[in-house]
């Protein structure tokens, strides 16, 4: 920045503008030129971090995800110490309790934004909206011991994923409602007003008009609500801890995850077996999430042409 | 099919600002209504009156009577959504649904009221769109986005989709004020061809367009701007434009308004 002030610093400027056609200012040119090297600098200081963590989970971890085996076998009689095994039982887990969140979280985000874009007025649609505003910043921590307070300690239900699957639910509702909600209201009310026009009652308007227009941001928004709570760990640790073998029932005790399972390993990262596969399953979280992301942006594509 | 619109001594209101006042008007059957005046006099909301729409602001509401032959649109135990059936709209600035292909936004007023033959669809679409001057234009790319079509065509686009729910009364605000010279004659072409069939209300700024297009002329204005909008004279296209009653009407054809 201190070129800058040597171009205009011993000349004093008078309130005149140069006036039309001529060479380019040169102390235009010059800020020109500073503000596009900062901005350039502060994209490279903010791929640094990203680059690095990228770089080094697939550097120790990234050829376990090559074998076969890592994918179709569980931990089942592993050793910490013993080379062998797989995270299929960590990937499965992962999976299932991101679809049972999304399976409950999706309809009461998406309705609750319907709800606020498209029906809510007065006092109670504000009420809402806060609520949704105070559960956007509850720590996760907080809506597992919620769940834990209502699911094992008031209802004496045994800890199993299922009860993570609702503390996730907690953590995703809002971040579905909000996206949802911008995107519904970026949709113009002239497609309303159009299809009001043609006779066609409200609800249908909104699935059949308002949904489709939004569906890409939605499914968007729906992705990164997953990406967040597929990679938390609060409510795993608490609500149903690391297992080692493949266990499909969420309704059925313990269920190993990538998370937990990261976890399960951090003690004994000297011995060289299983610090691998903890980097394996850091790089395997981050594959999931990106598959997601791009199945996501297929998704929406698909049925822009389509419809 | 084409039916009678009366009108007796309405209002329309947002919230508590009163925005039109006071107005009765007859629209006769198979004929091309203008309503004129200058902006902000009230042409879109009472317009959007006499097919139920302006109740979808919040807010909105009306006081007074409107009869499409001898039912009343705001009895009590008249659906909103039927109303808008028997009465379309095309709006000033074309608003063909993104997601749909040209054929699906035609046929969306029966597609999401439920009509499934495709048989049947298919049909209603050539006819709304050789009705609507497109068919040809667009015949060969029925499955493509409406969204890419002109300014031009996406308007009849509209003007496609409002007949193909084949309504009583077509009601169009500003049809042709985003369109180029061509089109807007496309369009005004269409409308002469419509009224065979339909009772037409169209709010204009252009005056020989007006006079072109349409019958009878209703002209609206407004004391002052914060007071509602009133109907001035409502007469022949030909008498409003040669020989007015008001001296307010005279004024603003002739352009001395104001
Ligand atoms: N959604 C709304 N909420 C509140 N007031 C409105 C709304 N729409 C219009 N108005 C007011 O109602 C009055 C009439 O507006 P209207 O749009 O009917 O005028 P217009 O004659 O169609 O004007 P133009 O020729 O510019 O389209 C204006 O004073 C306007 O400010
Ligand atoms: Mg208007």
């Amino acid at each position: 920045m201190s070129t800058l002030d040597t171009t205009s610093g011993s000349v004093p400027q008078t309130a005149r503008l140069t006036s039309g056609l001529g060479p380019k200012s040169s102390s235009r040119a010059i800020k020109d030129r500073a503000a596009t090297v900062v901005m350039w600098l502060a994209f490279l200081i903010a791929m640094v971090p990203l680059v690095w963590i990228l770089a080094t989970v697939v550097m120790k971890g990234g050829s376990l995800l090559l074998h076969a085996d890592w994918w179709t076998h569980s931990q089942q009689g592993i050793t910490n110490r013993e080379e062998g095994g797989g995270a299929a039982h960590a990937i499965q887990g992962t999976l299932i309790q991101a679809a049972m969140t999304a399976l409950i979280a999706v309809p009461i985000g998406v309705l609750t934004a319907v709800y606020l874009v498209e029906y809510g007025g007065g006092r109670f649609k504000r009420v809402v909206s806060f609520m949704v505003d105070i559960l956007t910043g509850v720590p996760s921590i907080v809506a597992a011991l919620f769940v834990y307070a209502v699911w094992i300690t008031t209802l004496g239900f045994d800890r199993m994923a299922f009860a993570v699957c609702l503390a996730l639910v907690l953590l995703m509702v809002p971040v579905v409602v909000r996206s949802t909600e911008e995107m519904l209201k970026l949709v113009p009310n002239e497609l309303r007003e159009a299809s009001y026009a043609l006779g066609v009652p409200k609800w249908k308007t909104i699935t059949k008009v308002v949904l489709p227009t939004a569906f890409s941001g939605i499914v968007t928004g729906v992705l990164l609500g997953l990406a967040r709570v597929m990679g938390e760990t609060a409510p795993l640790l608490i609500l149903a801890p690391y297992f080692r073998s493949i266990s499909t029932n969420l309704f059925d005790g313990l269920m190993g995850t990538l998370p937990t399972m990261i976890n399960a390993g951090r003690d004994n990262m000297a011995i060289e077996a299983n610090s691998e596969r903890v980097w394996a399953s850091a790089c395997t979280l981050i594959v999931l999430i990106l598959v997601l992301n791009l199945l996501g942006r297929l998704i929406s594509r698909f049925n822009k042409l389509d419809r | 099919m084409a039916k009678r619109i009366d009108v007796s001594d309405l209002n329309v209101y947002y919230g508590d600002f009163k925005a039109v006042e006071g107005v009765s008007m007859t629209v006769e059957p198979r004929s091309v209504t203008a309503f004129i005046g200058p902006s902000g006099c009230g042409k879109s909301t009472f317009l959007r009156t006499l097919n139920r729409m302006h109740e979808v602001i919040p807010g909105g509401r009306v006081e007074g009577k409107v009869m499409l032959d001898d039912q009343d649109l705001y009895a009590a135990d008249v659906d909103p959504v039927g109303v808008r059936r028997t009465v379309g709209m095309v709006f000033q600035r074309p608003n063909p649904f993104p997601t749909m292909s040209i054929r699906d936004n035609v046929v969306a007023g029966l597609r999401l009221n439920g009509v499934k033959s495709k048989k049947a669809l298919d049909e209603v679409a050539e006819k709304s769109l050789r009705g609507a001057n497109l068919w040809n234009e667009v015949k060969d790319r029925l499955d493509k986005p409406g969204a890419g079509l002109s300014g031009g065509q996406q308007q009849r686009l509209c003007i496609a989709r409002a007949i193909a729910v084949e309504p009583q009364v077509l009601l169009m605000d500003e049809p042709c004020s985003a369109l180029d010279p061509i089109s807007t004659l496309a369009i005004e072409d269409l409308i002469n061809q419509l009224k065979e069939t339909y009772t037409i209300v169209i709010v204009t700024h252009n005056m020989q367009q007006a006079a072109r297009v349409s019958d009878r002329t209703a002209f609206f204005n407004l004391a002052e701007t914060g007071k509602p909008g009133r109907l001035i004279e409502m007469d022949d296209t030909a008498t409003i434009f040669n020989n007015p009653n008001e001296k307010a009407t005279e004024d603003y054809i002739s352009g001395r308004f104001g």
